[in-house]
């Protein structure tokens, strides 16, 4: 009896998680994705994360890379541009010496690297695609500065196959609902996400 | 002396003076450590490919034109190459972070497979420096195999 009624609350519980998650993707706006495919529901996936230490050093990249990434979802390279810029000064103002001196070099490395790329979204309004290449790179580095300098927020890395000959593209965002930065209303909805960036 | 005279006399005169500003050249005549090509132990076959087509404009060596010599078109070329070199620069590519090494063969590929590079306006004039499809095949698997294999 007891094990019946485990097994019955359980059963419960995941309805619920089910019908939940039925109700976020229907708040998407311009589901033809579900639509086409009502009934092959993806079998409910374990998102893995990591956890991060809290910090605010990072606030004014983190809230500049966004708003790039918004703009590229809106496939508005001028407005990518301008926070691009804004990127850029962000990341030069970040202090490394406040940091580890073992993670130092990397640290450097990997700022100026985003620095190059952010420069590259900045300057190449006109360029979509190419902006779009540097973001993809930005997005590799701006990872890797949270593992070890933490983050303000709780991010998602999202992941869309298809991206650079199916080489495939990452990036951050702020939500785990899929808006495609790479394609835009292109292919709004490819991508998954890969990893649950926590923070502590 | 007519006003429209006395310029173009002016002119020619500024034309012949700037021949004799002495310019520096981007000539290195040693191969460093860091190149590309002798850091990677790149394949004779992409080495050739990349000295032919990429090379003059990103590396320490380049090969000039005799034109070069005539100003202002040499310091236009100097320009081109410093935009080049500062963007990438195939003699320090071995002193990159393994980062930015990613990074640089992941916008290579991209470029040479857009037609981006070599430029149009480079190869008008430097027809050798146009990338056969072949070889342009060759130097995208090369480039993308090497990104694979850093770590």
């Amino acid at each position: 009896m007891k094990t019946t009624m485990i097994m019955l609350f359980l059963a419960l519980l995941s309805w619920g998680a089910s019908a939940q998650h039925d109700h976020s993707s229907m708040g998407n706006s311009g589901n033809s994705h579900s639509s086409m495919t009502p009934k092959m529901k993806e079998e409910p996936r374990v998102i893995p994360s990591i956890t991060v230490k809290h910090s605010l050093l990072v606030t004014s990249i983190l809230d500049n890379y966004l708003a790039l990434k918004d703009a590229l979802v809106d496939g508005n390279g001028k407005k990518a541009a301008s926070s691009g810029k804004l990127l850029f000064d962000a990341l030069g103002k970040f202090d490394i010496s406040s940091q580890a001196t073992t993670k130092q070099k990397e640290l450097k490395d990997i700022i100026d690297d985003a620095k190059e790329n952010a420069e590259h979204i900045s300057e190449n309004a006109d360029k979509i695609a190419h902006q779009r290449e540097h973001f993809e790179l930005l997005g590799g580095d701006l990872k890797d500065l949270i593992v070890i300098a933490g983050a303000d927020r709780t991010l998602y890395q999202l992941f869309c196959p298809m991206y650079n000959n199916s080489k495939g593209g990452k990036w951050l965002s702020a939500s785990d609902k899929v808006r495609n930065p790479f394609y835009g209303d292109e292919k709004m909805k490819c991508g998954r996400v890969l990893v649950e960036i926590k923070v502590k | 002396m007519k006003p429209l005279k006395l310029l173009g006399v002016v002119m020619l005169v500024v034309l012949v003076g700037i021949q004799f500003i002495p310019s520096r050249t981007n000539q290195d005549k040693e191969t460093p450590p860091s190149d590309f090509i002798l850091a990677k132990g790149v394949p004779e076959n992409i080495g050739h490919i990349l000295r032919t087509s990429c090379y003059n404009c990103h590396s320490n060596n380049t090969s000039y034109p005799w034109y070069s010599r005539v100003q202002p078109v040499g310091w236009f070329l100097q320009n081109h190459i410093n935009k080049g070199k500062a963007e990438l620069n195939f003699s320090e590519f071995g002193a990159y972070s393994v980062r930015k090494q990613k990074s640089k063969l992941s916008s290579m590929v991209s470029q040479v497979e857009k037609d981006e590079m070599p430029l149009t306006s480079y190869t008008f004039i430097h027809h050798e420096a146009r990338l056969k499809p072949e070889n342009k095949k060759a130097l995208i698997n090369y480039l993308n195999a090497l990104q694979d294999s850093l770590q």
